[in-house]
């Protein structure tokens, strides 16, 4: 199946948030997460399941004024 | 004697807060703020760049939100549902942290608050449980609007956004002073030392500063200067400048002069 990530669709598994972030490195790292517009708490990270066509926003912090 | 700026739920012993832009790097950007003395930090939130450099450090691991309270911005926004947005993101980013500064920028070249939008976005966020500091025009009416929406704090602008230019308002911004309860903090166009101490004498409860520190030459040694220069205005406040005059009064007293 695919998904959308930060604008670029990517080839995956049917999987867990978790087991995506954590591919990624991502999961120890502080970042939020958005799927289809909707936040997703980090509490949910285990529960939440990827579907087909999920368009993503994974951020971070970065230096600004 | 304790002068805390206090903003919302929140209170700090500096009144100079900082941004985190426009550094050479991560380690620059750590030694600048340590060395301005601020308790306030703003970040911005962005996409994860995926694949590069998965160990490369942080910006909160250097600029520790145990130590700093940080600000997440909305820059870059150029709608009231975008900031929104970011605002939800950066509070989900640091577990619940509730205190944003609102802007959004107009897609001009003076990267001028669009207030229209400004204004929305504050009362769904205000509504939405947000602790507001909020980047403005030096529109007195459009300060008062976004007080009573209930935004903790209203930052005018002194000049556009890292122009350096200094305060090119200071009647305007002495309005909003007069007219507003809650802490009014200058934000964007101070561009050295001097500017921030106009802006504190004029009574600004706050200068939030980034690219008059991150672009001088010596950045570190530039938030030194304006931690002074903010403390130095403060007290010049409090204090109360003496009177203009027009014509010269001697310093030393005319009588008992020689003969």
């Amino acid at each position: 199946m695919q998904v959308s990530v930060n604008g670029k669709n990517e080839e995956t598994i049917k999987q867990t948030l978790a087991e995506f972030l954590i591919a990624r490195s991502l999961l120890e790292r502080r970042v939020a997460v958005e799927c289809n517009g909707h936040i997703i708490l980090k509490s949910e990270y285990k529960k939440f399941i990827l579907n087909d066509g999920d368009i993503l926003e994974i951020v971070h912090a970065i230096g600004g004024g | 004697m304790l002068d805390f700026l206090t903003v919302g739920s929140y209170s700090f012993k500096s009144r100079l807060l900082v941004g985190t832009g426009k550094y050479r790097d991560i380690k620059e950007t750590a030694q600048a703020i340590e060395a301005s003395g601020a308790d306030v930090v703003t970040m911005a939130v962005r996409r994860v760049n995926l694949g590069q450099n998965p160990g490369e450090p942080n910006l909160l691991d250097i600029i520790s939100p145990d130590r700093y309270t940080l600000l997440p911005n909305t820059a870059g926004c150029h709608t009231a549902d975008d900031a929104v947005r970011t605002c939800r993101l950066a509070r989900e980013l640091l577990d619940g942290h509730d205190l944003v500064k609102l802007e959004v920028i107009s897609k001009s070249r003076t990267l001028y608050p669009d207030v229209v939008a400004t204004l929305d976005a504050a009362r769904i966020l205000v509504n939405d449980g947000f602790q507001v500091m909020v980047y403005t025009s030096d529109d007195p009416l459009i300060a008062m609007e976004l007080e009573a929406i209930g935004c903790v704090a209203v930052m005018p602008l002194g000049a556009p956004i890292g122009s350096g230019l200094g305060l090119q308002n200071p009647y305007n911004i002495r309005e909003i002073l007069e007219k507003l309860s809650v802490p009014v903090i200058l934000d964007a166009g101070v561009g050295t030392a001097s500017d921030a101490t106009v802006a504190m004498e004029l009574g600004c409860k706050g200068v939030l500063i980034n690219t008059a520190i991150a672009e001088a030459k010596d950045s570190i040694q530039m938030a030194q200067a304006m931690k002074m220069a903010v403390e130095s205005g403060r007290l010049a406040y409090k204090a109360g400048r003496m009177h203009r005059k027009r014509y010269a009064d001697a310093s030393s007293p005319e009588a008992g002069l020689i003969q």
